[in-house]
């Protein structure tokens, strides 16, 4: 059996492959913080431009150089990076807005020869847009590589020559195309690209093993590079026990090798040791990382902090004085009007009929925008109130989502019972997962009110960077009886929901307390007052009538 | 560049092809909207289309495309009167694009160094009488999204800004791709679409093996895959060309239009929109399928693609609502 690549090994295989035919293999999805490892990586990159998530238009697809074309007289074009199709370097991808991943995108399916996103997302939902992670083939995660791991990275340009000399010519198995696809298929990849990128993946590490004819190990590596971090895999109990999961595999030695493998493969599908060396090359939290929830994990667009008073779309406002680029725009009216008192003097000794514009005219145009507001509902499922409730509380969370959809509104999703609270549902607008995780809500255990609070309260001020409007939806019986460390001590969880809320008033976060005790509860109305938030004594509920309250809270 | 993958080797998706073909064959119908996974050959099948298309016969130089010299815009300043072949155009519509390139704008190059106040077209001046491809659609952003639902409306481009007062026609096809998990559509968006269809990764192995297969074969051995499938390309773009000399002279029986409104009824659809859409589909259908009269037959072929996006929003509803439209279908239509 083909032992699969030693992580080291496969980092060398990545870059051989993108080495000689990155217009196939599209790119590499590169996973990893800034460290002494990752720049042993991006060294051995081959020549490329780079470029940030904040890079305008101007920039990609190029444009007018305004200050030149003023100093000129005449039309001065500036280039964009997209222009030329050079291999591009993304940093700090995992910020990339969808506008930029979806022209990147469209670039690549084009023209461009590939991409290299370095993604130093710190959570698992931190992550690039789906519309890129599909397209690029090649995938590396750097997380558990220690320096010792690493060795320097050198690529030999003469090799690197020979393979793309050798790359047309080379030929896969007859059942390689079918493998690969049963593979993909087996592991729940949708995604048709996916067995694409495998392919061209396998042809060129094949040329750049000097094989005419891959060989089923490059088949094997080839599907480990490109499939192992995109799928789930078949169900685990049904495949045999893995033989030595803890030993780490030793790096494949090719002579050897070549020579063992036809035996050991013979009586085996080929499909199967695909699939096994993808297994092996399984990242240790991958299915954790899917149990959590495959959906949450693509960024959606919601990285950068958007500009709340900024320079593309909105509400006029005045023009300032400034520089066009970088996603400013001029104010031509503006500019003319800066412009146009002195033109008699700046005519004055120079023989010319043309606009005299200095750079001190520009203005640019500035936009005011409402931001998107977001709902955070923070709803009590403990054993006291809410198994009677609780009901309630998901039939108002769903129908405030129908309209919430209508408004264009953001709803996020909040639990506390047992000892803890727990984020149900980072803020969305999707209907159908909204749904999916509201009907999975469990219920039961004490009432950790703080700890809901102080949640509400992380998740509110985290949505705030991010240029959102948030307003915290507290739907509870006002017991809480579980303080901030998680002891079941009634004073002290009083003490802490109180402060909780003090922290949220103080942020000048809006609220609106919702209680849902079968008799109105005195501690509450203190605690909304706390908040400076409405109070609302709601003992028998219907889910209608709680959302009217809400709109009306809201301001409609 | 190189040419785009054949329409007619796209494997499968046969209710996306459907659709892009009788947009095509009826420009009236208002656009596809197509949903689905990533990697399922969205984009790809917009890019073949293009190439599909039979060219359409312009004013040489036209920013609009104009069939008839009088149709130049006064703005364009030339008055050219060649008429000139060139392929439909099909416009994409990026992500982000802004308002200026979207609708058109003063030209800053014209006004800065020549002093004078041109317009310079957007993306809706060049999509008239073509497609304007909107891809991740659902992530549009609102201000555009307000912006195109007005212009695909009216099928006229009204510029008031920056001292420019211009109009100019801008009748195109919407065809917009997304993937419903990343957000969904407005549903004042949703309704401009004439028909939507969901497309989702083929569930066998045999057809996924040979996505790979012609995919491969169109990468690396493209001249002959492209000799094999230009003939049957061309082919099809015959047959939508015979069908729209049909169309215009197909019979519609009262029973079809009595069976288009019945199905609405049953299903509850909002406005009118969707009995006009479902009809004109059907005869696209029928012109397709070169019948000289619209029956239930073609009726059924579009009901779903015509009507699943216009039902009212049920959230508790798991279902797609395209099985929703699928069994009163069946109930209304037997």
């Amino acid at each position: 059996m083909t032992e699969p690549l030693a992580p080291w090994a496969r980092v060398e295989c990545a870059l051989a492959v993108l080495a000689v035919d990155p217009a196939g293999i599209k790119g590499l999805w590169l996973r990893a913080r800034a460290s002494a490892v990752r720049d042993r990586v991006t060294a051995a990159f081959p020549p490329a431009r780079r470029i940030h998530p904040g890079i305008d238009d101007t920039a990609l697809f190029g444009g007018v150089d305004l200050a030149a074309t003023l100093g000129a007289g005449h039309l001065v074009h500036s280039q964009g990076v997209l222009a030329d199709a050079a291999p591009l370097i993304l940093t700090m991808a995992e910020r990339s807005p969808p506008g930029l991943s979806a022209r990147l995108s469209r670039w690549l399916d084009d023209k461009g020869p590939c991409l290299i996103a370095l993604d130093e997302g710190a959570e698992a939902e931190e992550t690039l847009p789906s519309a890129l992670t599909d397209r690029l083939g090649l995938f590396l995660d750097l997380g558990d590589l220690g320096w010792s791991d690493t060795e320097a990275l050198a690529l030999d340009p003469a090799q690197i020559a020979a393979a793309k000399t050798l790359l047309p010519s080379v030929t896969l198995p007859k059942d390689a195309l079918q493998s690969l696809t049963s593979v993909a298929f087996a592991m729940g990849i949708a995604s048709l690209r996916a067995p694409l990128s495998a392919l061209a993946c396998a042809r060129a590490l094949a040329a750049w093993r000097g094989e005419a004819v891959a060989s089923e190990r490059t088949l094997r590596h080839a599907a480990e590079l490109t499939l192992a971090h995109r799928g789930d895999l078949p169900d685990m109990s049904e495949a045999e026990p893995d033989p030595e999961p803890d030993t780490p595999p030793p790096p494949p030695d090719p002579g050897e090798d070549e020579a063992n493998q036809p035996q050991d493969d013979a009586d085996r599908l080929p499909d199967d040791v695909l699939l096994e060396a993808i297994r092996a090359a399984l990242p240790a939290d991958l299915l954790a990382r899917l149990a959590a929830g495959r959906a949450a994990r693509s960024a959606k667009g919601s990285g950068t902090g958007a500009v709340r008073k900024g320079n593309h779309r909105g509400r006029p406002m005045p023009p300032l004085p400034g520089t066009p680029g970088s996603g400013k725009r001029i104010d031509l009216v503006a500019t003319l009007r800066a412009a146009a008192p002195w033109q008699p003097l700046r005519r004055r000794g120079v023989d010319t009929s043309r606009l005299e514009i200095r750079k001190s005219d520009l203005r640019i145009k500035r936009y005011q925008q409402s931001s998107d507001r977001v709902l955070i509902f923070a709803v009590d499922a403990s054993g006291s109130s809410a198994f009677a409730r609780l009901a309630e509380a998901k039939g108002a969370v769903e129908l405030l989502l129908a309209q919430a959809y209508a408004r264009r509104d953001h709803v996020a999703l909040i639990a506390f019972r047992g000892t803890s609270a727990e984020l149900i549902l980072p803020p969305t607008r999707s209907l159908v997962q909204t749904k999916r995780r509201l009907a999975a809500l469990p219920g039961g255990g004490g009432t950790p009110l703080a700890a809901g609070l102080r949640l509400a309260f992380e998740l509110a001020q985290q949505t705030r960077a991010r240029g959102m409007t948030p307003t915290v939806a507290l739907l509870t019986d006002g017991r809480g009886n579980i303080a901030l460390d998680g002891t079941p001590n009634r004073e002290m969880a009083e003490a802490d929901s109180l402060r909780m809320a003090r922290a949220l008033r103080a942020a000048g976060l809006p609220g609106l307390v919702i209680d849902i005790a079968t008799r109105p509860q005195p501690a509450l109305r203190r605690m909304a007052e706390m908040l400076d938030a409405p109070y609302l004594a709601l003992p028998r509920a219907d889910a209608h009538r709680l959302t009217s309250v809400l709109q009306a809270a809201m301001g409609g | 560049m190189t040419q785009p993958f054949p329409f007619s080797a796209i494997v499968g998706q046969e209710a996306m092809k459907q659709a892009m073909v009788l947009t095509a064959i009826d420009p009236g119908i208002g656009g596809v909207l197509v949903f689905g996974d990533r990697g399922t050959g969205k984009s790809t099948a917009v890019r073949a289309l293009a190439a599909l298309l039979p060219e359409i016969e312009a004013i040489e130089g036209c920013p609009v495309n104009s069939a008839r010299a009088q149709d130049v815009p006064d703005w364009f300043g030339a008055k050219p009167t060649k008429i000139v072949k060139r392929p439909t155009p099909v416009i994409d519509l990026p992500l982000g694009a802004t308002e200026d390139r979207v609708v058109g704008a003063l030209d800053i190059e014209r006004a800065l160094t020549r002093g004078e106040k041109a317009f310079e077209p957007g993306l809706l001046a060049r999509a008239n009488r073509g497609y304007l491809y909107i891809d991740e659609v659902n992530l549009l952003e609102d201000h555009i999204v307000d912006l195109l639902l007005d212009v695909a409306q009216s099928g006229e481009n009204v510029v008031e800004r920056e001292g420019l007062s211009i109009r100019h026609p801008a009748r195109f096809v919407l065809v917009g791709s997304g993937n419903p998990e990343e957000g969904e559509l407005r549903p004042q968006l949703l309704d401009r679409f004439g028909l939507s269809v969901e497309v989702t990764s083929p569930r066998d192995v045999e057809t996924r093996v040979e996505v790979m297969r012609r995919r491969d074969a169109y990468e690396n051995d493209h001249d002959a895959f492209m000799k094999t499938w230009r003939a049957k390309d061309s082919a099809l773009r015959k047959s939508i060309l015979a069908a729209r000399v049909v169309l215009p002279g197909l019979k519609t029986p009262g029973a079809v239009l009595h069976d288009c409104a019945s199905l609405c009824i049953a299903l509850g659809s909002d406005g009118l929109r969707g009995e006009l859409t479902l009809l004109r589909a059907a005869r696209a259908q029928a012109a397709f399928e070169g019948a000289d009269t619209v029956t239930r037959v073609h009726l059924k072929a579009v009901a779903t693609s015509a009507l699943s996006h216009r039902l009212r929003r049920d959230p508790l509803d798991e279902a797609g609502s395209g099985s929703r439209v699928a069994r009163i279908l069946t109930e209304t239509l037997p």
